[in-house]
């Protein structure tokens, strides 16, 4: 097993790789994009805005790597910004273009009564069943903070929903590609639980 | 639903938790790190590290610190203190802050705010509002460095300003309350909160687990931080989240 955490200039790496120890499992930070081609599990992480990490991805030539990893369906987990780069279009400061894996917009939360970010510890309403979700009851409480979400048009991959004024996805899943809006490796047992999982896909 | 959020402060100074912590199980209770892991044990949901020392030199020593915690627990921590410059944030957040709190130096210059969230993201930037109620009791004045410099600045405006440069989060302390045990000052509290839409902690005067329970509801406070009540075990995380559950406040268990 080669656990692969793709590194390209965003965010807390070493807290994803310390939650995959906890578990038991070993991993590789990296951003060259022949270390991620090797990888067995991939792994992007990432706090920030979307066109900064779609940017940096290109800039680092790792699109492809992390494309065909996906397409070689090898396990692979978004968490965060890791989510929505898998969607066809972000539209923080503008337009821009995705991965394009799952059709769908990456949308801000509505200008309303809601505190934007959202941040903080929300539960999770299980959609499907997901060997990723073992041991993961329905209302699990996972650590959220972002403003922007993933919109899928296919209800089909929706793993799960979370409530926040209403219900929006909060991870997806469509065969052995599975992405997390909020951060297991901020979330305690229930985190260390879903690493686990998917170490073990 | 989203939950209220409990999180304990701990005050470090070279490099050692202060306030005379009575952890009694732990073999270093002045250790952050060994600290830090109890509230995690505990259900902490997030953990905020304020560095209280005054010389830069001892910097390297709360680094250490941060990368040590973060390597042990699994939930956010917020580091502030002597917070000046984008490169500070940078080098903090690669220690492992999930977030970093900028006080004095957002007075001076608030432009350090836009272009630190800019750069890491807003939801890495807290806004930490230290406020004292005026003489004449109308509003909140802000106070910098550590409550001893006036700023004339009023502290709901403030707020709201460092909301559209690009704050995520406002982490808001009472000076008239902070170190009393009497309550946080909810009308301040209240204030910022209907005047901002990002989270607010409330912080300042904690005594009781009441005093938690008004901080989110009379003060509509999206988190509430406390020091002295759980560094002093007068009450566990545990205890205080049963308490507000019981309350029918939303928080996780």
């Amino acid at each position: 097993m080669n656990i692969v955490i793709v590194d390209y200039g965003s965010g807390n790496l070493r807290s994803v790789q310390r939650g995959f120890e906890r578990a038991g499992f070993s991993s590789t930070i990296t951003r060259d994009p022949n270390v991620v081609a090797e990888a067995t599990h991939l792994v992007v992480p990432g706090v920030g805005a979307f066109a900064d990490c779609m940017d940096n991805l290109e800039k680092l030539q790792l699109l492809s790597p992390i494309r065909e990893s996906i397409q070689a369906e090898k396990p692979y987990l978004g968490i965060c910004l890791g989510l929505q780069i898998l969607f066809t279009e972000g539209t923080e400061f503008g337009s821009k273009p995705g991965l394009g894996i799952l059709p769908g917009q990456v949308v801000r939360f509505p200008k309303n009564d809601l505190k934007v970010p959202h941040m903080g510890w929300n539960q999770i309403q299980i959609k499907k069943e997901h060997p990723l979700l073992k041991g993961i009851p329905d209302d699990s409480y996972f650590y959220f903070v972002h403003s922007y979400y993933g919109a899928p048009k296919d209800p089909a991959c929706v793993m799960t929903t979370t409530d926040y004024g209403e219900p929006f996805v909060s991870s997806v899943s469509k065969g052995r590609l599975f992405a997390c809006q909020f951060h297991p490796e901020k979330s305690q047992h229930m985190g260390r639980q879903l690493l686990e999982n998917f170490a073990r896909l | 639903m989203l939950a209220k959020r409990i999180i304990p402060c701990l005050d470090v100074k070279g490099g050692r938790v202060v306030k005379g912590v009575a952890f009694v199980d732990l073999k270093d209770a002045g250790d952050p790190v060994e600290v830090a892991k109890v509230y995690e044990a505990q259900g902490a949901d997030e953990l905020c590290f304020l560095d209280i020392t005054a010389s830069s030199d001892e910097r390297e020593i709360l680094l250490d610190i941060v990368r040590h915690t973060a390597d042990e627990v699994s939930m956010p921590v917020t580091v502030g203190g002597g917070v000046r410059t984008v490169e500070d944030v940078q080098i903090l957040l690669s220690a492992g802050a999930d977030k970093v709190s900028i006080n004095t130096a957002a007075v001076n210059r608030p432009e350090f705010v836009r272009d630190a969230s800019r750069q890491f993201g807003s939801s890495t930037i807290v806004v930490a509002i230290d406020a004292k109620r005026s003489p004449d009791q109308a509003h909140w004045e802000v106070y910098t460095h550590g409550g001893r410099n006036a700023t004339g600045l009023d502290a709901v405006e403030w707020a709201a300003k460092m909301e559209a440069y690009g704050a995520g989060e406002i982490l808001l302390t009472s000076m008239d309350q902070d170190g009393k045990t009497t309550g946080y000052d909810l009308e301040l509290t209240r204030a910022v909160c209907e005047h901002v839409r990002i989270p607010v902690i409330a912080s300042g005067g904690v005594g009781t687990l009441e005093h938690l329970y008004e901080g989110v509801t009379t003060g509509k406070a999206d988190a509430v931080l406390a020091a002295s009540i759980f560094h002093y075990q007068t009450y566990s995380i545990q205890e205080a989240k049963h308490y507000l559950a019981k309350r029918g406040i939303p928080v996780r268990l």
